[in-house]
C-alpha cells in the first residue's frame, strides 16, 4: 500500500508499457478507472431507458379502465422487473461509475485501489442483466411463463408459487450482489489507504464519505438478501419450508429479511447523491461547503438508523404493539439527521452568490422534491395513518419522489456537473434547461395524482381499476409520457457533449473547489501518478 | 377518458383544513391541461370514515399533513427568498462562513432540530401512539366475530358463532373489463355475495389465507390487515352508519390481485339477523342435497354454474387454460385418469384429489372446504363431460361426502 501512496515519480513510466488492445477488447480487459467508470454509466442510461419503458407500456395500460394491452400476468412481469432494472441495473450502476471516475480524482489517487476485481465488478452486470430480463424473451419461444411476477419485493409464498422467472431473477440478483460487494470493498479500500498525502478523513471530499457509508451498508444488508433469496430457491425446489407454515416456517420471515436489505437499500442508493449535492450547491453558490462535520456525522447516523428500522415496510403484516411503537418511533427518528443535512444544504445556499445553471437546477429540483419524498415518509412512519398509505398508490408515489427526485434527479445533477471534466466539452447549456424543466413538471404531472389516487383507496399493483380513479390515471400517464420522452433530450445531450462542443477548462465552473477541478478537462488516461499534497 | 360522473364518497370537509384545501388549489389547474375531465369527481383525501378507527386515521393524517406542510413552506420559504436575494446576477458577494460561529448562530442552528424532534415525538408521536392502541385493541368487548379467508382470487367469510360461510367473489362481467361492454357503476367493485356486518357492534375479524398473502383492506373501515396462509391475524371494526362500503386486496396475489373485491354491507341489527337466518336456511338446503341422487343433466348444469364462478378465471371457460402456470383440462391426463380407486377411496393425484386438496406449490387450491358436496360432485362431473372430454362417468355428492 505505502509504495503507491508514496511512489516516486520516476517510476510513472512502468504504468505506460505493455498490453493495450483497442476496440471491444480494450473495453472488456480494461483496468482503468476512468474507463470503468464511463462503462458503468453507459450502461446506467441504457438499462434507465429499458425500464422506462418497461414502466411506459405499464402507463398506458392505466391511462383507461379495462384492460386495453396486455393480461395481468405480464402486467405484474413489468411492474416487478421495471423496478429491479432502476434499482440494481440503472441507479446503483450509475452511482458506481460516479465512484470510479471520481474518486480516485478528488483524494488524489493514481487508480482504484483493486483495478482488476473493478473490471470484473462491472463485467457481471451485463450478464445479470440479461438473466433478469431472458424470460421474456424465452416465454416468446414458449419456454416458461415469463419474467418475475411477483413485484421486485419476491415476497414468500408468491414466489414460490412462481414460475421459472423467479429463479431467473434470484440467480441474477446473487450475481448483482457479488457485483456490488466487489465494488463496495474496492471503494473501502480505496478511500482507506490512496488518499493524497495530508488529506484526513476530515478533508476527505464529502462525495467519498457519502459512498464510503454507502459500501459499508451494502457489505452488511446484501449478504442478508443473498440468504433469504437462497433460501426461497430451496423453498421452491429442495423441499425445504423456510417460509411455509405447514413445515413450520413462516412467510414473515421472509418479508423482516427482504426488508433487512430493502430498506437500507434506499440509502445505498440515496448516500451517493447526498454526497454529490453539497459539491454542487458550493460550486454554483461559490461559497464552501457549511457543516462539512454535521453532514458527515449525519451520513454516518443515517447509516446506522437505517438498518434498524425496516419493519415499517410491513406494518400491517400483524407485528405485536411494542414493535409496532419501536418501528414508528425509530423510523421518525431518521428525520432528525436529514433535516441536519437539509440545513446544510440550504444554508451552503445562504448568503452565496448563486447562479442557475444546469447542475445547480437539477440540485434545487432534487432538494425540493427529495423534501417531498422525506416529509411523506415521516407521515407514513405512523402506524394507524399508514393503516391507510400501505399498499397504496400513496406509497408509489412517495417512494417515486425519493428514488427519482432523490435517486435520479440527483444522478442526472452529477452528469450535467462533471460531463465537462469527464469529456473535456461543455453540454449544451439550453439543452440542459430544457430537459430540466421537462423534468419537473412532467414529474410532479405523474406523481402528485398517485398521492391522491393512494389517499382515495387505489391499491398499488393492479393492471385495472374502478371508475372512480380513472381521472388521476390519465393525468398520470400523461405525466409519465412526456416525463419518458423528455429523457431523450438528456440522452442527446451527453452523446452531443462526448462528440464534441465547445472545450472546457480544467476548472470547468467558476466556484469550483477540490483536486479533481486541478487537472485539465478531460484528465489524462492516467492521472495522479505523482500523487499532491493536500495541506 | 371516461365522461360518467361517479358517486364518489364524500370528501371529508373538516372545518379550516387547510390541507385540503391546498391541495385543492393545486389540482384546479388539472382542469386547464385536460378539459375533456373538468366536470369529473375528484377525491384528495381519504374517503368518508365510518368508523372509530377511519376516523381517528382520518384525524391523525390531517394533523399530519397540516404540519408537513407548514414545515415544507417554511423550509422552502427560507430557500427561495436566498435564491433571490443571494445570486450573482443581483451583485450578491458571497460569505465564506463554513458553520455556526457564537451562541447566537448555534442557537439558530439547533432551533429547527428541536422544533422537529417535538413534532416527531409529541406532536406526531403521541395521536400516533393513541391511535395505535385503539387500532390494535381487537378483544375487548367483542360482540361478534367474522373469519376472512384469502384465496387465489376471492374472499372467504366466515360467521363462527351461526355456523355460517360463504366465498365471495368479483361479479363484473368479463365483457366489461374486456371494454366489450360499457362499464357498471361500481365496475371491480362489486360481489356476487357482499359479507353482512350489522351496525353498532364491535366484530373482531380475524384473517388468514389458504395460499398466498392477501391484504384485506375497506378504506372507509381505517382497516387494512395481510391475510397470511398459515398464520392468524386480526383486527375490528365497528360501523356506524348503514350503507355498502367497498375495498380491494391490497397485496400483490397473483395475476387477478386488481379481481378480488371487498363488498361490505353494514346493516341494522334486525336486518342482519334476518339475512343470518335466511343464509342458514339456504346452507341447510344446499346440504340437503347431498343425500339424494343426482341426474347427469342437474349435475351438468350445477357444475357449468361452479366452473364459470370458481375455475375459468384460470383453466378458462373453454377449458384450455393458460399453460404453463394453468393447464389445461380439456385432454387432461388428470381428467382422463379414473375417477376412483377400486375400493373407492380417493386415488392419489386423480382428479378428485386435485379438486378437493389442490396442488402444493401451485395456484390450484383445495376446494374441499370452500364448496359443499353437490358443488364439487358437480363440478368434477361437468368438467369430465366437457371441453372435449368425455369420460361418461358421474360422481354423486353423497360420494363425496363419504369421501371428506
Amino acid at each position: 500500500m505505502s509504495s503507491i501512496t508514496t511512489h516516486p515519480a520516476g517510476h510513472d513510466t512502468e504504468h505506460h508499457a505493455g498490453y493495450h488492445p483497442g476496440g471491444f477488447a480494450r473495453w472488456l480487459t480494461t483496468t482503468n478507472h476512468k474507463d470503468i467508470g464511463t462503462m458503468y454509466l453507459t450502461f446506467s442510461l441504457i438499462m434507465f431507458f429499458v425500464g422506462g419503458l418497461m414502466i411506459l407500456a405499464v402507463r398506458a395500460e392505466l391511462f383507461q379502465p379495462g384492460l386495453q394491452l396486455m393480461k395481468p400476468e405480464f402486467f405484474n412481469q413489468l411492474i416487478g422487473v421495471h423496478a429491479l432494472v432502476m434499482i440494481f441495473a440503472a441507479l446503483m450502476p450509475a452511482a458506481t461509475g460516479f465512484a470510479n471516475w471520481m474518486i480516485p480524482l478528488m483524494i488524489g489517487a493514481p487508480d482504484m485501489a483493486l483495478p482488476r476485481l473493478n473490471n470484473w465488478g462491472f463485467w457481471l452486470l451485463p450478464p445479470a442483466a440479461i438473466l433478469l430480463t431472458l424470460p421474456f424473451t424465452l416465454a416468446l419461444f414458449g419456454v416458461g411463463d415469463g419474467a418475475i411476477a411477483t413485484g421486485w419485493t419476491f415476497y414468500a409464498p408468491l414466489s414460490v408459487q412462481g414460475g421459472m422467472g423467479i429463479d431467473f431473477a434470484i440467480l441474477s440478483v446473487h450475481i448483482l450482489g457479488i457485483s456490488s460487494i466487489m465494488g463496495s470493498i474496492n471503494i473501502i479500500v480505496t478511500i482507506f489507504n490512496m488518499r493524497a498525502p495530508g488529506m484526513t478523513m476530515m478533508k476527505l471530499p464529502i462525495f467519498a464519505w457519502g459512498w464510503l457509508i454507502t459500501a459499508f451498508l451494502l457489505i452488511a444488508t446484501l449478504p442478508v438478501l443473498a440468504g433469504a433469496v437462497t433460501m426461497l430457491l430451496t423453498d421452491r425446489h429442495f423441499g425445504t419450508h423456510f417460509f411455509d407454515a405447514a413445515g413450520g416456517g413462516d412467510p414473515i420471515l421472509f418479508q423482516h429479511l427482504f426488508w433487512f436489505f430493502g430498506h437500507p437499500e434506499v440509502y445505498i442508493l440515496l448516500l451517493p447523491v447526498w454526497g454529490l449535492i453539497p459539491h454542487v450547491l458550493s460550486t454554483f453558490s461559490r461559497k464552501p461547503i457549511y457543516g462539512y462535520k454535521a453532514q458527515v456525522y449525519s451520513f454516518i447516523a443515517i447509516g446506522v438508523l437505517s438498518v434498524i428500522v425496516w419493519a415499517h415496510h410491513i406494518l400491517t403484516s400483524g407485528l405485536p404493539i411494542p414493535a409496532l411503537i419501536y418501528f414508528m418511533f425509530s423510523t421518525m427518528a431518521i428525520s432528525l439527521p436529514l433535516a441536519v443535512l437539509f440545513f446544510c444544504w440550504i444554508a451552503t445556499m445562504w448568503k452565496g452568490a448563486m447562479t442557475f445553471e444546469t447542475p445547480m437546477l437539477f440540485a434545487i429540483g432534487f432538494i425540493v422534491l427529495f423534501g417531498i419524498a422525506g416529509l411523506t415518509g415521516l407521515i407514513l412512519a405512523d402506524v394507524a395513518a399508514d393503516a391507510q398509505y400501505h399498499h397504496s398508490y400513496f406509497v408509489v408515489a412517495h417512494f417515486h419522489y425519493a428514488l427519482f427526485a432523490g435517486g435520479i434527479m440527483g444522478v442526472m445533477t452529477g452528469v450535467y456537473y462533471w460531463l465537462p471534466k469527464w469529456t473535456g466539452h461543455m453540454y449544451s447549456e439550453t439543452l440542459g434547461k430544457w430537459h430540466f424543466w421537462l423534468t419537473v413538471v412532467s414529474f410532479n404531472l405523474t406523481f402528485i395524482p398517485q398521492f391522491f389516487l393512494g389517499l382515495a383507496g387505489m391499491p398499488r399493483r393492479i393492471p385495472d381499476y374502478a371508475l372512480q380513479f380513472a381521472e388521476f390515471n390519465a393525468i398520470s400517464t400523461i405525466g409519465a409520457f412526456i416525463l419518458g420522452i423528455s429523457q431523450l433530450l438528456f440522452a442527446w445531450n451527453v452523446w452531443a457533449c462526448v462528440r464534441g462542443g465547445r472545450k472546457a477548462t480544467g476548472r470547468v465552473w467558476e466556484g469550483a473547489e477540490g483536486l479533481e477541478w486541478e487537472l485539465p478537462s478531460p484528465p489524462p488516461y492516467h492521472s495522479w501518478e505523482i500523487q499532491p499534497q493536500v495541506k | 377518458m371516461t365522461s360518467v360522473t361517479l358517486e364518489s364518497p364524500t370528501m371529508n370537509n373538516m372545518a379550516g383544513d387547510v390541507v385540503v384545501w391546498l391541495k385543492k388549489a393545486v389540482c384546479l389547474l388539472t382542469p386547464f391541461i385536460l378539459p375533456g375531465i373538468a366536470n369529473a369527481a375528484y377525491n384528495f383525501n381519504f374517503p368518508e370514515p365510518v368508523t372509530p378507527v377511519a376516523r381517528e386515521t382520518l384525524h391523525v393524517h390531517n394533523e399530519f399533513m397540516l404540519i408537513i406542510t407548514i414545515l415544507f413552506v417554511v423550509v422552502f420559504a427560507i430557500m427561495i427568498y436566498s435564491m433571490i436575494k443571494h445570486r450573482k446576477s443581483v451583485g450578491h458577494q458571497p460569505t465564506k462562513f463554513t458553520g455556526p460561529s457564537g451562541g447566537l448562530q448555534w442557537f439558530w442552528a439547533l432551533v429547527p432540530f428541536a422544533i422537529l424532534l417535538f413534532i416527531d415525538f409529541i406532536l406526531m408521536g403521541i395521536p400516533a401512539v393513541n391511535a395505535l392502541v385503539d387500532m390494535e385493541d381487537t378483544k375487548t368487548r367483542a360482540d361478534m366475530v367474522l373469519k376472512v379467508t384469502g384465496m387465489q382470487w376471492k374472499w372467504q367469510y366466515e360467521y363462527p358463532e351461526a355456523g355460517v360461510k360463504f366465498i365471495s367473489t368479483l361479479s363484473t362481467p368479463r365483457e366489461q373489463i374486456s371494454n366489450a361492454e360499457a362499464k357498471g357503476k361500481h365496475y371491480l367493485l362489486e360481489v356476487d355475495n357482499p359479507v353482512v356486518l350489522p351496525v353498532g357492534k364491535k366484530v373482531r375479524i380475524l384473517l388468514t389465507s389458504t395460499d398466498v398473502i392477501h391484504t384485506w383492506w375497506v378504506p372507509q373501515f381505517g382497516v387494512k390487515r395481510d391475510a397470511i396462509p398459515g398464520f392468524l391475524r386480526e383486527t375490528w371494526v365497528k360501523i356506524e352508519k348503514p350503507g355498502t362500503y367497498r375495498g380491494q386486496c391490497a397485496e400483490l396475489c397473483g395475476k387477478d390481485h386488481g379481481f378480488m373485491p371487498v363488498v361490505v354491507h353494514a346493516v341494522t341489527e334486525p336486518e342482519y339477523l334476518a339475512w343470518l337466518e335466511e343464509k342458514k336456511v339456504q346452507a341447510k338446503a344446499a346440504a340437503g342435497g347431498a343425500d339424494r341422487t343426482w341426474s347427469s343433466d342437474e349435475l351438468m348444469t350445477k357444475g357449468q354454474e361452479v366452473y364459470e364462478k370458481q375455475c375459468a378465471v384460470c383453466h378458462q371457460p373453454n377449458g384450455l387454460g393458460m399453460p404453463p402456470a394453468f393447464p389445461a383440462l380439456s385432454g387432461s391426463p388428470i381428467v382422463k385418469g379414473p375417477l376412483l380407486a377400486k375400493d373407492g377411496k380417493i386415488l392419489k393425484d386423480s382428479h378428485v384429489d386435485r379438486v378437493l386438496n389442490g396442488k402444493a406449490g401451485t395456484a390450484m387450491q383445495a376446494f374441499r372446504n370452500t364448496l359443499s358436496d353437490v358443488e364439487l360432485a358437480a363440478v368434477i362431473t361437468y368438467e369430465r363431460n366437457s371441453f372435449g372430454n368425455r369420460q361418461g362417468d358421474m360422481i354423486q355428492p353423497a360420494q363425496i361426502k363419504a369421501l371428506r
